[in-house]
């Protein structure tokens, strides 16, 4: 059932919302930018990097989980928020290891260039450089979980576009990491493949394509041309990759 | 379609089973479980690797697992034992006899320090215990040949209120919903203004309410008797004394809203009642008080046990869910809600045990005996699990509105520091609270109270609550995953003697982040302590820092420590 009258507030802006969309979906919609890592539209949305955390007349909401409903009024590019915002980004990078300077993803990064959107400039707290295995055991694919920030697109667009399962989630708390469905648990013996959304998908560098991590010059990657920000940015990232000349 | 779990064919109970025998799951055994549930394998690895009682190197013959808890544990007792049979914490030792580590809160505060091993719970640890538990494990003496009263847990009932002092037949609440409807049952539970014991305290009336009015045509029962919070163990008292009642308000929740099939869901730690609950069931069956047209009042019901492997976080209603549906337990998004969508997606019910002990109470006496007890928001009684530093630690049955002050003086506790009500995602509160009340409008609990006295180092034992917190979170959701290991780590450094003014700052405002942007209700409250102590005992805090200034990150007396003792050495 849809309603033309149906609406929704954002930082005292006015919406549109059809009914069943989330915040998230009429934020994008209305080309609103909250700043999000776990969500693709498209996907099913998960909730877990809370990076897009707003505040629904006072209470604080996912805004790509939480359905948008009449009357909401909602705080999403304030101050406050955005420093909430940058926190939980520079934990996203202290729990793993992430070395920008180095690391084949730089400028096509989302996790970097929402860092860079939000200000950040230090990771404030300590490192917690934990111990992560790499697998480069595919022939044209390169699992690296130091960089990994347990968003599961990779884990959703297996399952949903794909329709392989290639990934899944594993182990509690600080501990938890990507596991690979395969006799081995090795990437190389899954039935993954190299033109596969989940081999693309991947917003950092833990999963990325042997032979292209250099093919778009530092200089000229999606984040070095365009903002985070940009609404319409992910046909960009998604093909940027492999059609960079294009 | 309905999707009617049976126990035996449970992945939780599959790799309990596979490490009793093997004591551990291997690789191997994970694809061969996988095949036998049909399931991808890395959903048996998930399972394995995210419940603390499952292991994937070998563990030994002897499995023992130290409560941690600031009531039930005493981790000197386990350094000792390590000591005797030469082990470290955390290994299993060579010849594969033994092996030894920590566990959460395992409901035995009102035991002192307790343990598991192999499953079965040992309590009231001492020294000279320690000494026979070393020799027996030596001369590797089965457990069902060692001192059976180790094994014995009491109830310890201080205190009988409204619940407690009824004496209950089985079956009488069913008997008396002859003749009665579905929506005539429905309002003596919302008439009695039941609100749930878990703590979070929603209204049971309006939840049975709900499920009742979603579509679908199979709805389910379940009973969360996962009462993991540190300080609790009023469940396993009802558990163990009650279950009759618990499993009458199951069937009177299945009668009211539609449902024909419960599950107990109950905690790995209390695996030791399983046989005993199972043969409730199974009487209850053959009396006609399950199973097919019960009492011959027209409708069918049954419950079936699954048994949780270590996960405090199972205890939030739709973790649990996931849980039974053989899968780690990660809290879902909400909404929806489980009255609406819950295990595998149908209208379900999620009650405390002591609610539904509650609710069939209530069918049976009616819901005014129930509201002349109790305050103007909160009616009935409450049981508290009391433990700590008192003479008398044990069940206390309360109507609402009792104060704090007289729980300890009931409790026998003297120079008392600071109670935490509720557990430690409750609150901590000092002595200008003990007036305070317990009900849903004052202090409001799922029912642990914890008593610490004036000897009490109170910062250890916020320490032990923060650690507790980041063992536990489940690690979904950013702010709670590295959130709370923030909060330890910052613990640490203070507890430690190296904290500044700028450390406690930090902590302040992670802490702040951490409650109010996690996923779930376990991120919400894991920096209670520290939020709470930092507000209520502030010198504390300042008593242990190194400067009122900044110390830097690096220490490099620490960092050199080691190449010094070397060169020393040479």
């Amino acid at each position: 059932m849809s309603n033309a009258s149906n609406t929704i507030k954002i930082d005292g802006v006015v919406i549109p919302f059809k009914e069943g969309q989330t915040i998230m979906d009429a934020a994008l919609a209305a080309d609103i930018y909250i700043p999000h890592l776990c969500h693709k539209p498209g996907l099913s949305p998960h909730g877990s990097c809370k990076l897009c955390t707003v505040d629904v007349n006072g209470r604080c909401v996912s805004s790509c989980t939480m359905p948008a409903t009449e009357g909401q009024e909602i705080d999403n590019n304030t101050p406050a928020l955005n420093e909430v915002r940058k926190t939980i980004t520079q934990m996203l990078f202290i729990e793993g290891n992430h070395l920008c300077p180095s690391c084949e993803k730089t400028g096509d990064c989302t996790l970097q260039a929402i860092a860079y959107h939000l200000g950040m400039l230090d990771g404030h707290f300590s490192q917690f450089y934990p111990r992560r295995e790499i697998d480069a055991s595919h022939t044209s694919l390169v699992l690296d979980r130091d960089r990994c920030i347990m968003c599961e697109l990779c884990v959703r667009a297996s399952r949903e576009v794909d329709g392989k399962d290639v990934f899944a989630t594993s182990g509690r708390g600080i501990n938890r990491h990507l596991i690979v469905h395969s006799p081995s648990g090795k990437l190389g013996d899954s039935n993954i493949e190299r033109d596969d959304l989940a081999a693309h998908i991947c917003p950092v560098g833990a999963i990325l394509i042997k032979g292209d991590a250099y093919k778009v010059p530092i200089g000229q990657r999606t984040f070095d041309l365009h903002s985070v920000a940009e609404t319409n940015l992910d046909k960009i990232i998604l093909t940027k990759v492999r059609h960079h000349d294009a | 379609m309905t999707i009617n779990l049976k126990p035996s064919t449970h992945l939780l109970h599959a790799l309990h089973a596979h490490q009793q025998q093997h004591r551990f799951i291997s690789d191997q055994a994970m694809i061969d479980i996988a095949a036998q549930f049909n399931i991808p394998r890395p959903q048996v690895e998930a399972v394995t690797e995210f419940y603390s009682f499952f292991h994937r190197t070998p563990r030994g013959r002897f499995d023992i697992l130290f409560s941690n808890c600031t009531s039930c544990g005493d981790l000197t007792l386990m350094q000792m034992l390590c000591e005797k049979l030469h082990i470290k914490t955390g290994e299993t030792r060579a010849d594969g006899l033994i092996s030894i580590g920590e566990t959460s809160c395992i409901g035995m505060c009102d035991h002192g320090a307790s343990a598991l091993i192999n499953s079965m719970t040992i309590r009231s640890i001492s020294k000279s215990m320690i000494e026979g538990m070393a020799e027996l494990i030596e001369s590797d003496t089965k457990l069902s040949d060692w001192p059976q009263n180790w094994f014995q847990v009491d109830d310890h009932i201080r205190k009988k209120g409204l619940l407690l002092s009824n004496s209950f037949e089985a079956g009488s609440a069913l008997k008396s919903m002859a003749g009665r409807s579905g929506q005539d049952l429905l309002n003596d539970v919302t008439s009695s203004a039941l609100k749930g014991r878990g703590g979070a305290g929603f209204s049971t009336g309006l939840k049975w309410q709900f499920c009742h009015e979603a579509e679908h045509e199979t709805r389910y029962v379940i009973c969360n008797a996962d009462e993991g919070e540190p300080g609790t163990f009023k469940d396993r008292i009802l558990l163990n004394s009650h279950a009759d009642v618990m499993f009458e308000g199951m069937t009177i929740c299945g009668r009211i809203i539609g449902a024909t099939q419960g599950y107990l869901y109950l905690r790995g730690e209390y695996r030791y009642m399983l046989d005993a609950l199972e043969t409730t069931l199974q009487h209850r069956r053959e009396t006609g008080l399950l199973g097919k047209n019960i009492l011959h009042q027209g409708f069918d019901f049954d419950v079936h046990i699954v048994v949780g492997a270590g996960a405090y976080i199972c205890g939030e209603e739709s973790a649990l869910i996931e849980s039974l549906e053989g899968k780690p337990g990660i809290p879902r998004i909400r909404p929806p809600f489980p009255v609406t969508s819950g295990l595998w997606g149908k209208p379900t019910v999620v009650n405390n045990v002591e609610t539904l002990v509650a609710a069939a109470s209530i069918i049976l006496h009616g819901h005014h005996w129930f509201t002349t007890h109790g305050t103007w928001q909160s009616k009935g009684s409450k049981l508290l699990s009391v433990s700590g530093d008192c003479a008398r630690a044990g069940i206390y049955e309360y109507a609402f509105g009792i104060s704090v002050q007289q729980v300890l003086d009931d409790a026998g506790a003297k120079n008392v520091q600071a109670v935490q009500i509720g557990g430690p995602s409750g609150r901590l509160i000092g002595a200008d609270y003990f007036e305070h009340l317990i009900a849903f409008e004052d202090l409001a609990t799922g029912g642990s109270f914890m008593i610490f006295n004036e000897s009490r180092d109170l910062l250890a034992v916020i320490r032990n609550f923060t650690h507790f917190f980041a063992h536990e979170s489940c690690g979904f959701c950013t702010p709670c995953r590295v959130g709370t290991t923030l909060l330890k780590k910052g613990l640490d450094k203070i507890c430690d003697g190296h904290g500044t003014a700028h450390d406690l700052d930090e902590l302040n405002r992670t802490a702040a982040l951490v409650s109010r942007r996690s996923h779930c209700g376990l991120g919400m409250t894991a920096p209670n302590p520290i939020r709470d102590a930092l507000k209520n005992f502030h010198p504390l805090f300042k008593q242990r820092l190194l400067h009122q200034e900044m110390e830097p990150e690096f220490n490099l007396d620490a960092a050199l420590e080691e190449a010094r003792a070397l060169r020393n050495g040479n």
